[in-house]
């Protein structure tokens, strides 16, 4: 039991290895991936020493449990969540030491959606294009961890942090999305440009790592028709026929042919990774910077 | 040619015809290879070419729409032959909608040059045009729910080949053995916008 792997024990509803994702194959169809929660899995890498874009692992509202076959130092962060070592609560948005062979528990997330995951030395599957990660819209990277996955790690390049608890933000009580509006905004009616930004719209239980779909007013077309596909960026805000806008989030296809009534802010999607549904939203649109 | 911003860091270059399209993506490569142009992503679409990753979105869009796109030039690229035994499940109803035989739909598939105006849907998967407009086919009224990896297919004014198993809703016609995507291959992709493509008929029609 000395080699650097991570045994899954339990993979709980949907558990991804993910790093900073892939960019610049968006030509090929290729979606960039990547943690939805990108400040979060930056936080717990530095936590165990791990550069930033250590693949790490990203729960989804259950946790996951893991048993490594070698001493690690692991740290849990994002969505708020206990965490248990053979049992033992131990502390969670800290580096905590995990035996050789003990079993860490990341339980159920208490607020949030979205726990990280990171262990020293990274979790080292083969990279696709430069990136673990997984993603899930055109299954490149490894698959979503089940019980039994082993997970080859790193080598352990640098310390732990020494912080006993690092501050992260709390998941949304509301999500504040600025929007800067365009370049589709012209298909749609000044009154439905003028819902959008002022009218409360939910989360839906519908939402996944590839978009942040919503529920509220649905947005009226001005002209009729479709549009030949065109590229799609990160943020990117499509209204599909039911007039519900969808955000795209980091697994988003690379075009599509839905118009984008506007663009949400890049800094302001990791707290959409941590909105369960129901969860309020508000489009604020602001000028292009 | 008009740009459009998109975000605070992305622009979107629409122009008027897929040709025009692919003369500003030749263009706009030309101009990341010379070092003139910085940007994470350059993503030709079917009237369109995202800039995404861009310092500076309101110099490039008055700097881009005061330009005079040279024209692609025509033998630029190397052909990719990809192998097709035409004897797909919607054969029958292309050449139906042709108005000719099935081995006629074989023979008029494969004397034409194509040329991968832009890539989307999934990974390696391009959208191929060189048919003349009288031989564009609709969508298949149901998609399919798998359609095999390999099968070469038809929609709208497009040709494309599915790089893998997925559900699908445009015309098969054939197949090819050419493996169009592979991950641990330098490139992973066959086919990326601006390849030229010929379809060599193989088989039985």
């Amino acid at each position: 039991m000395t080699d650097r792997a991570l045994a899954v024990v339990r993979a709980g509803a949907l558990t991804t290895v993910q790093d900073r994702g892939r960019p610049g194959h968006a030509h090929l169809g290729v979606p960039r991936a990547g943690a939805l929660d990108g400040p979060a899995a930056a936080l717990v890498n530095r936590l165990v020493g791990n550069p930033v874009e250590a693949a790490v692992l990203e729960t989804t509202l259950n946790g996951c449990a893991v048993r490594p076959r070698s001493t690690v130092t692991v740290a849990v962060g994002g969505a708020p969540c206990p965490v248990t070592l053979d049992g033992r609560p131990v502390a969670w948005g800290a580096p905590v030491r995990v035996p050789a062979g003990a079993l860490l528990e990341v339980g159920a997330a208490v607020r949030g959606v979205r726990s990280y995951v990171a262990v020293s030395g990274g979790v080292a599957v083969e990279p696709v294009l430069g990136s673990r990660s997984t993603d899930l819209l055109s299954g490149l990277g490894p698959a979503p961890l089940t019980d039994g996955t082993v997970l080859p790690l790193g080598p352990v390049l640098a310390p732990h942090a020494r912080v006993d608890v690092a501050p992260q933000p709390s998941p949304p009580a509301e999500l504040v999305l600025r929007v800067t509006l365009g370049p589709r905004d012209d298909w749609f009616t000044p009154e439905a440009v003028r819902t959008f930004t002022s009218r409360p719209y939910r989360v839906s239980p519908a939402s996944n790592r590839i978009g942040l779909r919503t529920e509220g007013p649905s947005l009226e077309r001005a002209r009729p028709g479709e549009l030949p596909s065109e590229g799609m960026v990160l943020g990117a805000v499509q209204v599909p026929p039911d007039g519900r806008p969808v955000v795209f989030l980091a697994d988003h296809p690379t075009t599509g042919g839905y118009p984008v009534i506007g663009v949400v802010r890049a800094v302001d999607l990791s707290a959409t990774a941590q909105a369960l549904p129901g969860t309020p939203i508000r489009f604020v649109a602001v000028r292009r910077r | 040619m008009r740009a459009l911003p998109v975000g605070d860091s992305a622009l979107l270059v629409e122009v008027t015809s897929g040709e025009e399209a692919q003369a500003l993506h030749a263009e706009l490569l030309r101009r990341r290879s010379e070092g003139t142009l910085t940007v994470r992503e350059i993503v030709p679409a079917a009237r369109t070419v995202l800039l995404d990753g861009l310092a500076d979105p309101v110099r490039w869009a008055s700097e881009l729409t005061t330009t005079d796109l040279p024209p692609v030039p025509p033998r630029a690229r190397e052909v990719v032959e990809l192998p097709v035994r035409y004897a797909g499940p919607d054969l029958a109803d292309v050449a139906a909608h042709w108005g000719v035989s099935e081995q006629e739909v074989a023979r008029i598939h494969a004397s034409a040059e194509y040329r991968v105006a832009f890539c989307g849907f999934a990974p390696g998967f391009g959208y191929l045009t060189g048919l003349p407009p009288l031989y564009d086919v609709p969508r298949r009224a149901t998609p399919r729910t798998a359609v095999p990896a390999g099968s070469v297919a038809l929609a709208g004014p497009y040709t494309g080949v599915y790089p893998r198993s997925s559900p699908g809703g445009w015309q098969l016609i054939g197949t090819t053995d050419t493996v169009l995507w592979d991950h641990t291959r330098v490139p992973a992709a066959l086919l990326s916008p601006g390849t030229r493509v010929r379809f060599v008929p193989v088989g039985a029609a």
